[in-house]
């Protein structure tokens, strides 16, 4: 790509095609100010399914929340120049976050989720000619071979609720199950010796899959051009834009809270009872309780206690709320100390220098591979999946099991389906597939759940009262589950919290801000 | 070594001092100088080379002579040092090296880029070409994680009335990775004390991606929800998948009905059954069972077993045509379900990094050797018979006044393991391994050919 200034020259492209596949990069020229003001333009789309997605929204909300997003940002005045501001824009954003593992997953997840939703908006024939751009030329699957499955291909749209049963007429390909790992991973196909039968409205899977691996591929290789020359060369001119852009923050203005201070072992039960958010609180308190935490508990609570120096963190958020987020403060020394005062009354003190100091040492970066990690976001937390025995997870989320209660609008099996396997990529899965109504809710009469029982003990153990604990349980069972946590905090300090609780150690921060701006009026 | 590892790294390390056990020539349990012997006489450390060079050991052209040499080994030694990323070039320096530092444990990693002994050589390069390429698609089975639906035993113990529970996820895992996936080269093995482990061998099944490993570890998912969500499986939908079905009618049905519910007593103590009303989202049903249960403990004139009964008057209520009501059907299923689906540790399976333990290995807490389990037997395979370090040594001991036999481990309750892992798994497996290296080294001559020809 070739970057003039100023002025303006028309951008030509030859390759016509309605949703672009970002094979390579295209022969553009692109004004400076362009490659820095397209890229923001996607940004915002990007963060915005992000944010949408973190808050659990449905399928088809997130069809309406893509459609909008896209509509206000990445719309030219002219639309024959759309494309090119959608090409160059992608290009660009490749470039920023290529430069870390984080930033790449981040990336390929939101972008993956914004094809899948482009490509689902799509005419069939539209459709057939990108797998065909793809080089997927499946065969339809032939009629004597339907009969065959057919009994198996019913039993499955019937498991997913499909409305419409497959008739002679429907089209099904043959795929090897290799080549659509979400459909696998939520049982959405029937597989037969190693090939996936999937059904036409199923294919954006399978295309959602090519592009997300091209993409990958392309991305490690952009970030060793970027390493190797790119950076150099451009030095001047475009590694500023690129630096400064995967730092930007797009949201509301934090101030940085630089002066944080560290925290001692001696300071984290106070500090657990006053600023924790819940899913800390709760790990917190099953360490003292059981001193020992599963390994999921370990990293979830351990990462968070963790320092986490400004440098570092900044690269590897891929959030972009640098400045925002940070540890609770805990220094390696400290925190070896605090886990070891927990776990030898559990498995003896030698046990733990054998075993366990690794980890945390681990965690802070000194040993394996040496990467600090960073404390995990409300989105990786709400998608993690906690098994038994653990004690991670998000609790607005994971105490109670989500069909536990209280009727589903449609769609959100499947959101719960593919959303429950970590990755937000099959998130959107929804979207293109034809949701059919929930099916088998056993929502009336479900009597005590346990789990909701359990989680209203909780909050009202870090004094949630009963009014509040009604809206929180309300968020609960829309699956807003970091608005419910968003309630929380401001039933528990009794303040606003307008931004919304994004991360546990800015809720943590926010909390301590909050606590240290009435001492301080009490001191007064 | 990524922190799964150290989880399941950290989770086999319990190793003891000697157990002692009277009336037995050689004691019980477990100690260096008997390993040094076990790997000495017994270990197979040529049928693991062959099976870890799947094929590559060959004169074939085709054959990649650096592929055994970039597979990770672990070793665990005695004093609790852990050596990772050893590797080996031939099945002399395999053997040697295990002779040698007498690790208590075995892990097998990865294969490798490059030379993992070397990956220090290579990070300097920056480019991160120390990566791993191919791997077993793994399995690993404990019954710790069904204490939650088992009153014989808890923790680490295991007794032949929750041993079952291993079968039942065996027959269902096996069944799926061959009907539905297509694979044929699979290994399970008994972990040596408390669960099994399984090696999907495949070629395919080596090459897959963590994210299409992630895609067969989720569908084999039905547990979910962790400690405090109450009911941890939900089957939705109008009817079962296919894979589900299957599994229900074939094995969790009839497991639960047949065994588990009277040798787990499932529905004898109020406490028991509750919790399996706490399952059923009707209240009143669960109500109008519980009346019958609380006054129902004349029901000892019957010769049934009280499970068995209380189970069939849930069932009938539940099914009965006034309940029609989907989700109270389905309840049937998801009881069972709950107490019988494999529960799979998901982490293992889904990265390629992921360490586990060698076959043949001895566990050092049991001194059981990690034999392998026939899975078209699996109901067979009794754990509390599985020769120890020390009965092999016996028979070692006197056999060894015998002496025709032309291995050490034919002497031994070795041998039939010995024998199975040969003829069942590597043999078919070296057979297709052959033909894989013969195909894609014509094709590749193919191809030249074609290049140059034009």
């Amino acid at each position: 790509m070739q970057t003039v200034r100023t002025q303006r020259k028309p951008l030509v492209n030859d390759v016509f095609s309605p949703l672009p596949l970002y094979r390579s990069a295209p022969a553009l020229e692109v004004r400076l100010e362009d490659f820095e003001l397209f890229a923001m333009d996607r940004l915002r789309v990007l963060k915005g399914i992000s944010d949408g997605l973190s808050r659990g929204k449905r399928a088809e909300e997130m069809v309406k929340l893509e459609k909008d997003l896209w509509t206000k940002n990445m719309r030219q005045p002219h639309p024959s120049e759309d494309l090119n501001k959608d090409i160059i824009s992608h290009f660009v954003l490749r470039l920023v976050y290529c430069r870390t593992e984080d930033l790449r997953k981040w990336f390929l997840s939101m972008e993956t989720a914004l094809f899948r939703y482009r490509f689902g908006q799509k005419t069939p024939e539209v459709q057939r000619a990108l797998m065909a751009e793809f080089g997927l030329s499946y065969k339809a699957v032939s009629n004597s071979e339907f009969e065959s499955v057919k009994d198996k291909l019913v039993q499955v749209e019937r498991s997913i609720g499909q409305k419409d049963v497959p008739t002679a007429g429907a089209i099904f390909y043959k795929v090897p199950f290799e080549e659509v790992p979400e459909l696998v991973a939520s049982r959405r196909v029937f597989i037969l010796k190693g090939h996936a039968y999937i059904a036409a409205n199923q294919v954006v899977s399978l295309v959602a899959t090519q592009f997300r691996s091209h993409l990958s591929k392309a991305l490690i290789l952009t970030n060793r051009k970027w390493t190797s020359t790119i950076r150099e060369q451009e030095n001047d001119r475009l590694s500023p834009i690129v630096e400064a852009l995967s730092t930007s923050y797009l949201g509301p203005d934090y101030s940085q809270p630089k002066g944080f201070s560290e925290i001692s072992v001696k300071d984290i039960e106070a500090l657990a009872k006053s600023s924790f958010p819940l899913c800390m609180r709760h790990l917190f308190d099953k360490l003292k309780e059981d001193h020992h935490l599963k390994h999921g508990g370990r990293m979830q609570l351990g990462l968070f206690l963790k320092v986490v120096s400004h440098g570092i963190f900044w690269h590897h958020c891929p959030m972009l709320q640098a400045g925002l987020i940070l540890g609770v403060g805990l220094k390696l020394d400290d925190a070896l100390s605090f886990w070891k005062t927990e776990f030898s009354q559990k498995v003896g003190a030698e046990r733990f220098d054998k075993e366990y100091a690794y980890g945390i040492r681990h965690n802070y970066g000194r040993e394996g591979k040496r990467t600090d990690y960073t404390p995990y976001s409300c989105q990786k937390i709400i998608s993690s999946t906690p098994s038994v025995g653990d004690h991670h997870g998000c609790p607005y989320r994971h105490f109670r099991l989500l069909f536990g209660s209280k009727s589903y609008p449609s769609g959100c099996i499947k959101w719960y389906q593919s959303h429950a396997p970590s990755s937000g990529t099959n998130v959107s899965e929804g979207a293109a597939c034809g949701l059919g109504p929930h099916i088998g809710s056993k929502g009336e009469g479900r009597g005590g759940d346990g789990g909701e029982e359990n989680l209203r003990a909780a909050l009202s153990k870090m004094g949630v009262n009963s009014r509040a604990m009604e809206d929180v349980m309300d968020k609960v069972q829309n699956r807003h589950y970091q608005l419910a946590c968003t309630l929380t905090f401001e039933a528990v300090h009794g303040a606003s919290c307008d931004s919304g609780i994004n991360h546990p150690n800015q809720y943590f921060s926010d909390s301590q801000k909050i606590l240290q701006a009435k001492n301080h009026s009490n001191a007064a | 070594m990524t922190r799964e590892e150290v989880e399941a790294v950290v989770d086999e390390m319990e190793i003891d001092g000697v157990e002692q056990r009277e009336g037995n020539a050689v004691p019980e349990g477990f100690n260096a100088n008997y390993l040094k012997v076990y790997y000495g006489k017994l270990f197979p450390h040529a049928d693991m080379f062959k099976w870890m060079s799947y094929g590559n050991d060959g004169k074939h052209l085709g054959c990649d002579h650096s592929y055994f040499g970039r597979r990770e080994f672990s070793f665990t030694l005695d004093n609790d040092i852990y050596l990772r990323f050893q590797s080996f070039n031939s099945v002399s320096e395999l053997e040697n090296s295990i002779r040698e530092k007498c690790p208590v444990k075995i892990d097998i990693g990865p294969v490798y880029s490059v030379d993992p002994a070397k990956r220090r050589a290579y990070a300097q390069t920056g480019d991160n070409v120390f990566t791993p390429v191919e791997r077993e698609l793994i399995f690993d089975i404990d019954i710790t994680d069904y204490d939650d639906v088992r009153y014989c035993c808890s923790g680490a113990d295991v007794c032949l009335d929750c041993w079952p529970l291993m079968t039942v996820a065996i027959k269902v895992i096996d069944t799926a990775l061959r009907d539905d996936f297509g694979f044929n080269h699979i290994l399970w093995v008994f972990s040596g004390r408390r669960g099994v482990h399984c090696w999907v061998c495949d070629e395919k099944a080596r090459r897959l991606t963590n994210e299409q490993r992630a895609a067969i570890a989720d569908y084999f998912r039905v547990y979910k929800g962790n400690e405090n969500s109450q009911k941890k499986v939900s089957l939705i939908g109008l009817a079962l998948h296919p894979f589900l079905a299957r599994s229900y009618t074939e094995v969790l049905r009839n497991f639960f009905e047949t065994k588990l519910l009277s040798s787990q007593n499932l529905f004898s103590s109020e406490e028991r059954y509750e919790k399996i009303l706490d399952l059923i989202p009707d209240e009143s049903v669960a109500s109008e069972l519980r009346g019958k249960w609380q006054d129902n403990r004349r029901s000892s004139n019957s010769k049934d077993d009280i499970s068995v009964t209380r189970w069939e008057q849930l069932k009938h209520l539940l099914q009965s045509g006034n309940k029609k009501a989907q989700g109270l059907r389905r309840c049937v299923e998801e009881i069972v379900f709950s107490y019988t689906y494999p529960r799979l540790d998901m982490e293992v399976s889904k990265h390629m990094n992921h360490l586990l333990k060698a076959p043949f290995c001895v566990h050092p807490k049991t001194g059981r050797v990690c034999v392998p389990i026939d899975p078209s037997q699996c109901e067979e395979f009794d754990p509390t018979t599985v020769p120890t370090l020390s009965q092999l040594l016996e028979e070692l001991n006197i056999g060894g006044m015998k002496a025709d036999a032309d291995n050490d481990w034919d002497r031994t309750s070795l041998g039939k393991s010995i024998r199975f892992f040969r003829t069942s798994f590597l043999q078919p497996l070296l057979k297709s391994c052959k033909e894989d290296i013969e195909n894609s080294y014509s094709a590749k001559l193919q191809h030249s050919k074609n290049s140059i020809s034009w």
